[in-house]
């Protein structure tokens, strides 16, 4: 059997390969809309600081022996807790202003990070090993799979469905939806607006890293990985809605699947599809997929 | 006012096309465009500019009694920006030499600025073998290696160790394009077959899908057209997809970096063709030795060939008592090269026709220090290695 003359299996292989892809723009994406609508601020350092979280596995893994599974704890919390001095130090200083200075801000410490890596590092990178547990490849019948990516695609979606619930359904997602729609009056009812802010955005640095660590054992870990990714991000974040978390995941699964089956049929347009997606959802629907009207 | 600003502008236009007269007063400038950032940064980049700087030092520092300066910048693989970067360097700062950095489309545009302003172009970490086939200019020298001397090296010993049926991932540029050509023509001239290639774009993020298709494709060989950053990448995810264990796969370009950044647990048995190895003898261990003092890593064979170029080029220039293009190319192309990193003379077309190096990657048992990655498995002639005359599709080669 065949589709659009791809036998149905390399085509049934190509969708799981997206949905891996996909996974990790959901969970990158995810981060950014989560920053971006609670704090209204466009988190150019989001690829850098995926990028540091793979950093931080490979080197507890190189100088401390530390293992994936304790990196994958680890990595997000020093991450994160980079974010928050981030957040404090600087972006705090920048609320109220235009949206663009925030903008300019993490792009600038984007470029820091990446040339601080660079200069340590090279740009050839390192290798991280794949965890032993999750080594080897399961057939699937249509392809060979490999186990680690598998884990990837739960792990990503486990992550994504925690998030969206945390935000949506518990009482501090509440708290946070408020802070950010009125933050004079959900503070006058003793809620403490600054530290949600600063949690927030440590959060959205952690999951950055948490997608860095995943993505360490399956590609190099370099300090150009980030800003290969960023741009892409950026494009998932705008397809499905700013500040729409929902929106994020869904776009970000759904452009992994378009982009895996544009590098079957058309390869060396694989790159830009996604700002074709991008370019006609913006043309028809100004707001992305699941934005809401402004 | 108007019309005066028109016309100035119009001046300005004009006066960029022309070539620019080559003054001999002033420092002689020496120009090097490379990946200074990105996925070739570290077989190339800014140790690559720190090279040109040491052949300067080394020399003295100054040539027909005037200073010598080195002028770096980062083309980020952009064609458009290596080319401008040459052409301002020539109109404001009478460059008196091009060095080119690693990829083929920016060489290719520099030497297009080359030939219009009539400098001397030495290109280096660029494969494309086209600088010296049907784009060869009278002005360009394409010093390290190309995409023939790949192919024909390292392409021919894969067919003759029983790779018959071929399938291509390939950088989706002018050098991925080249060394598919000239791979393609190497394996059938030796009775292999290609089934098919597949073509990402450069700096790609993910190979899976990609890798998928080439293993579909029941071909004996996954040859990688790549290089750098996607070399790397492109191997490890062959590792996880367990294409390794199906056919063979094998980078047709493949520096000491990536070796390095692979570790040799996934590059063990890798055959690959090089025009230099660092512990290939003293001389070349003594400048590897200075290298790493400096680096903390060994030298690529483009780092040598970086300092090689700049050194004969200022030995060629005391010789002949110009920087004037028009003499020191023909002494270029008449001297004979003799240093560590190679012994050669470089053809009418600007090929530089040297020995060539089969290595292939150690294990882990065999390696016994750190970079001691290579074995030597055969030395190939130039004459063999490059284009012949008779391949030729260059004018400036008479037949």
């Amino acid at each position: 059997m065949e589709i659009f003359g791809i036998p149905l299996q390399a085509f049934l292989g190509q969708l799981m390969l997206g949905l891996v892809n996909g996974a990790f723009y959901a969970m990158l994406s995810l981060g950014l809309a989560v920053i971006f609508g609670l704090l209204d601020i466009v988190n150019f350092a989001h690829g850098a600081l995926y990028m540091v979280g793979a950093f931080a596995a490979w080197i507890m893994l190189d100088k401390f022996g530390i293992n994936f599974w304790l990196a994958l704890v680890l990595a997000p919390l020093i991450v994160g807790a980079l974010g928050v001095v981030i957040e404090r130090a600087l972006l705090k200083r920048l609320y109220g202003l235009d949206p663009l200075y925030g903008l300019l801000l993490t792009f600038g410490l984007a470029l820091i990070l990446e040339g601080v890596f660079r200069d340590q590092y090279g740009v050839s990178g390192q290798s991280y090993p794949v965890p032993d547990l999750l080594s080897g490849a399961t057939n699937l019948g249509f392809m060979i799979l490999p186990n680690y990516r598998a884990f990837v695609v739960a792990a990503s979606l486990l992550v994504c469905l925690g998030t969206w619930y945390l935000i949506e359904r518990t009482r501090l997602g509440a708290y946070l939806r408020a802070g950010t729609e009125n933050a004079p009056l959900v503070q006058a009812f003793g809620v403490n607006v600054p530290l949600l802010v600063m949690l927030t955005y440590g959060a959205g640095a952690g999951l950055a890293a948490l997608a860095g660590v995943l993505a360490a054992p399956i590609i190099q870990v370099t300090p150009l990985m980030g800003s290969n990714l960023i741009i892409v991000v950026f494009a998932v974040v705008v397809i499905g809605g700013m500040g729409s978390i929902l929106g994020s995941v869904i776009t970000g699964l759904g452009l992994g699947v378009i982009e895996g089956l544009t590098r079957v049929f058309y390869p060396e347009a694989s790159s830009v599809v996604v700002f074709v997606v991008m370019v006609i959802v913006l043309i028809l629907r100004p707001t992305g997929l699941f934005g809401k009207e402004a | 006012m108007k019309l005066k600003t028109l016309v100035a502008a119009l001046a300005i236009g004009l006066g960029s096309c022309a070539a620019v007269a080559q003054t001999n007063t002033g420092p002689v400038r020496i120009g090097f465009i490379t990946d200074m950032a990105s996925l070739y940064a570290d077989i190339d980049g800014p140790a690559g500019a720190e090279m040109v700087k040491w052949a300067v030092q080394d020399f003295g520092g100054s040539v027909l009694g005037r200073p010598i300066e080195v002028l770096s910048a980062d083309h980020q693989n952009k064609a458009d920006v290596a080319s401008s970067k040459a052409r301002e360097w020539v109109d404001n700062q009478n460059l008196a030499v091009l060095i080119g950095g690693t990829s083929s489309g920016t060489n290719l545009a520099m030497a297009g600025v080359a030939k219009e302003k009539k400098r001397p172009f030495i290109s280096i970490g660029a494969g494309s073998a086209r600088l010296t086939n049907e784009d060869c200019t009278p002005y360009t020298i394409h010093y390290a290696y190309d995409t023939v001397a790949l192919a024909k090296v390292a392409g021919s010993a894969l067919v003759k160790s029983g790779a018959k049926k071929w399938y291509f991932l390939t950088a989706d540029y002018a050098f991925g394009h080249s060394l598919e050509a000239d791979a393609s023509a190497v394996v059938k001239a030796n009775g292999g077959t290609v089934v098919g290639a597949v073509r990402h774009p450069l700096n790609a993020s993910d190979f899976s899908s990609f890798l998928l298709q080439a293993q579909g494709s029941k071909a004996d060989i996954l040859a990688l057209a790549n290089a750098g950053g996607d070399f790397t990448n492109s191997m490890k995810a062959a590792k996880e997809f367990g294409i390794t264990k199906t056919m063979k796969v094998a980078g047709l370009l493949v520096f000491i970096n990536d070796v390095h950044s692979l570790g040799l647990a996934n590059t063990e048995g890798l055959q690959l063709a090089d025009s230099w190895y660092w512990n290939q003898d003293d001389a070349s261990r003594k400048f590897a030795a200075r290298f790493f003092e400096k680096f903390k890593r060994m030298p690529s064979s483009l780092h040598a060939a970086d300092y090689s170029a700049a050194m004969n080029y200022l030995q060629t220039v005391k010789e002949v008592g110009t920087t004037d293009a028009a003499k020191v190319m023909p002494a270029l192309k008449a001297r004979k090269y003799n240093d560590f990193y190679s012994k050669g003379t470089v053809r009418a077309d600007g090929r530089m026709i040297h020995d060539m190096y089969l290595f292939q990657v150690k294990s882990q048992k065999e390696s016994t220090k750190p970079w001691d990655y290579y074995k030597l498995v055969a030395k190939v002639p130039g004459d063999q290695a490059f284009t012949t005359v008779a391949e030729s599709k260059c004018t400036l080669l008479k037949k």
